[in-house]
């Protein structure tokens, strides 16, 4: 045996005594420190919604006329329902390798909030996808004739609306955790959910461009967005444990 | 200071239609393992997941220290560690990182500690290597190292010693009467044998 | 005591028996309204001043309406009981709602469209009413997909139940953002009902109507309830004796 009796009596440790616990708060801190790591090890999967992106908000200049007129007007619609459907595009990954690898049970069986562990996980995803996504909402507006004035009141939009996305969209995500070729389902029940986001959103950018005042749906963006917050990491954790039973 | 007990009673699950477990019950006293036989669909890892509080009991009881585990799972789950037929491991994280973020999850854990632990169960060579490039027996390896780290009073192990070979199963044997001595409960579900030590460990055997 | 009705409504075989008896108290009186709502509104009330005979298709469209709604919402209740409860009769019962709310949703979508090609010369308006029933329409498929998704009963029963939860919070807010969407971009809709002006004859059939298609939904619910308690017990020795006597 090649396990010294010195090493023994440094690894048996005394169970665990209270006192030494990991907070909640450091427990979500670490979950949220693990999904990014995770995610800068395979940062293919962080690109591809974004090209997705890109690649819708070019198909309309392609597929109506590259008048820039006219693509002022249908602007602020591209912009969101390209935005839309690449949150739903990243959503595939935000539960599916932790139920597979048994991250999500451990989670659930840590003594932890899963809620809590559940909206760092989310808090991730937004950061990899929402972030990148609201950087790159005002350069497409750019390219689809928005005036440079039009910019601040776009990102806003798109940086507060795309936080709701990521909660609305873990709950979807969680619903559907365990379902082979789930991706239809997953926008069908999504979709509907989002649409409040998408209404409010293209509002906002629509304002923002033709220089009106652009507080009034961000302010109801802002209210999607605590709402969202209170409740979506609560359903994700219930539908969490649902898929682990 | 012994820990538990463990009392399961009158446990029942359906599964649809199928009555997967019925009518469970035994009790375990700190310091006690109960090793968990039987053929393959007799419910085993059904009863670990129901004492963990994931598969739900349609009949029954779990009580730890008394107390129906029901009335505060979060309190339960602090004190019980479960592990399943995978090792819960990140195949693009290393050794390391992997124990960092699930042992860390439950306590704060010195990177000192981590390398023991790993040298303990024999990874030491591969603790930095995308936990990927490990062989199935080396994740295992690197999950009972992590069960050791959590150092809780109850283990609910299921399978164990699959994919190990004689030195890893007889670490495993190892590992359980260490938790033994130090006054905890380990629960284990085996096909193979426990190694010499633990033959005087009671067995429940599940029909199928 | 107050508990022992509780406990019995979540006994399998005692619901399919009260079922049962219960069904016909319904079904007939539901029967009746119904026809004598369509002969007083196809036959006896006056034309309207101002849409002709085009309107009398409110006498369905605003019933199924109405009921696309209230099954919703009796879906989510019964879910959310099932849900808390562990209630599998209350599980049966949602997922007994869902094909009866989707017909209704359907239904109110046709004779919307109907309606709409004599008063907007179209047949489908991006009314508000309308596109949130659309929307619902939407839901309820959801909430089908994902039972049909999920191949354990136990699980596909309580994530439904999730979703029909989760949906009925978010029903209000879509309700909410879709009129305020329509509110910026047409003239309110030439669907308003309950003007204070409608003649009493008018009026009359169409509580009838309404009266009829809820008492419609309660039997049809009853029996989809029964055949869906017997499909989940249809091991036990019970149903074997209910069938047989």
């Amino acid at each position: 045996m090649s396990h010294g009796d010195v090493e023994v009596a440094a690894l048996t440790p005394p169970i665990v005594a209270r006192s030494s616990a990991t907070s909640a708060l450091g427990a979500a801190a670490l979950a949220l420190e693990r999904d990014l790591l995770l995610a800068f090890r395979h940062p293919s999967q962080l690109v591809q919604p974004l090209a997705f992106f890109a690649m819708v908000t070019l198909l309309f200049p392609l597929a109506l006329s590259p008048e820039p007129a006219r693509l002022r007007e249908v602007a602020p619609g591209v912009l969101w329902t390209a935005a839309l459907l690449a949150s739903l595009l990243a959503l595939e990954f935000l539960f599916r390798d932790d139920a597979h690898d048994g991250t999500l049970e451990q989670y659930a069986l840590s003594g932890q909030s899963l809620t809590t562990l559940l909206f760092a996980k989310i808090a991730a995803h937004w950061v990899l996808t929402g972030v990148p996504l609201t950087l790159m909402a005002p350069l497409a507006a750019l390219s689809l004739g928005a005036s440079p004035s039009a910019l601040p009141g776009i990102f806003a939009a798109v940086l507060i609306g795309s936080v709701t996305l990521s909660l609305i969209g873990s709950i979807g995500a969680a619903l559907t955790l365990g379902i082979k070729r789930s991706g239809a389902l997953l926008s069908l029940l999504t979709l509907p959910l989002a649409l409040p986001v998408l209404i409010f959103g293209a509002r906002a950018t629509q304002l923002a461009m033709s220089g009106g005042p652009v507080v009034a749906p961000l302010e109801l963006l802002g209210a999607l967005a605590v709402l969202g917050t209170t409740l979506a990491p609560l359903a994700a954790a219930a539908a969490v444990r649902i898929s682990l039973e | 200071m012994p820990e538990g007990p463990l009392e399961v009673e009158d446990l029942s699950v359906w599964r649809g239609e199928r009555h997967v477990l019925r009518g469970i019950g035994f009790s375990v006293a700190g310091g006690q393992g109960l090793k968990l036989t039987g053929p393959n669909g007799a419910g085993k890892t059904t009863l670990l997941r129901s004492i963990a509080g994931l598969t739900y009991a349609e009949q029954g009881q779990v009580r730890w220290r008394g107390v129906d585990v029901r009335r505060d799972l979060r309190a339960f789950h602090a004190s019980s560690a479960y592990l399943g037929h995978e090792p819960p491991l990140k195949p693009d994280l290393t050794a390391r990182e992997n124990l960092r973020y699930w042992v860390g999850n439950r306590r704060r854990v010195a990177s000192r500690e981590l390398g023991a632990a790993l040298q303990r169960v024999g990874v030491e060579t591969c603790a930095e290597q995308p936990v990927r490039t490990l062989s199935a027996g080396q994740r295992r390896r690197v999950a009972l190292a992590g069960l050791t780290l959590l150092a809780l009073p109850l283990w609910l192990l299921d399978e164990p010693t699959t994919h190990l070979d004689m030195d890893g199963q007889q670490l495993v044997g190892q590992l359980i009467a260490e938790q033994l001595a130090r006054g905890g409960i380990a629960l284990a579900a085996l096909h193979h044998p426990l190694p010499g030590t633990l033959s005087a460990v009671p067995t429940l055997e599940l029909a199928a | 005591m107050a508990w022992t009705w509780f406990h019995r409504l979540a006994s399998p075989p005692y619901v399919y028996g009260v079922a049962g008896r219960l069904s016909p108290w319904f079904a007939w009186p539901a029967v009746l309204l119904i026809l004598g709502g369509l002969y007083g509104g196809l036959v006896l009330a006056p034309p309207d001043y101002q849409q002709g005979d085009g309107f009398r298709i409110i006498y369905v469209h605003a019933p199924s309406a109405w009921m696309s709604l209230m099954v919703y919402t009796t879906m989510a209740g019964a879910a959310a009981i099932g849900l808390v409860w562990r209630m599998k009769v209350a599980h049966a019962a949602a997922a007994a709602c869902a094909p009866i709310g989707a017909s209704f949703t359907f239904a109110a979508l046709v004779t919307g469209a109907l309606w709409g090609e004599p008063m907007w010369g179209t047949y489908w308006q991006w009314d508000p009413r309308l596109t949130s029933e659309l929307i619902l329409f939407f839901l309820y498929l959801g909430y089908m997909g994902l039972r049909a998704g999920i191949e354990d009963p136990q699980r596909a029963d309580r994530a439904s139940a999730l979703l029909a939860v989760v949906g009925v919070i978010n029903v209000p807010i879509i309700h909410y953002s879709v009129t305020w969407w329509n509110s910026l971009h047409q003239a309110p809709s030439v669907m308003r009902l309950g003007k204070p002006s409608i003649s009493l004859t008018m009026l009359l059939p169409l509580l009838a109507m309404l009266l009829g298609f809820t008492l419609l939904f309660i039997a049809l619910l009853l029996v989809r309830l029964r055949a869906e308690v017997l499909l989940r017990e249809r091991s036990s020795s019970w149903t074997r004796e209910a069938l047989l006597t």
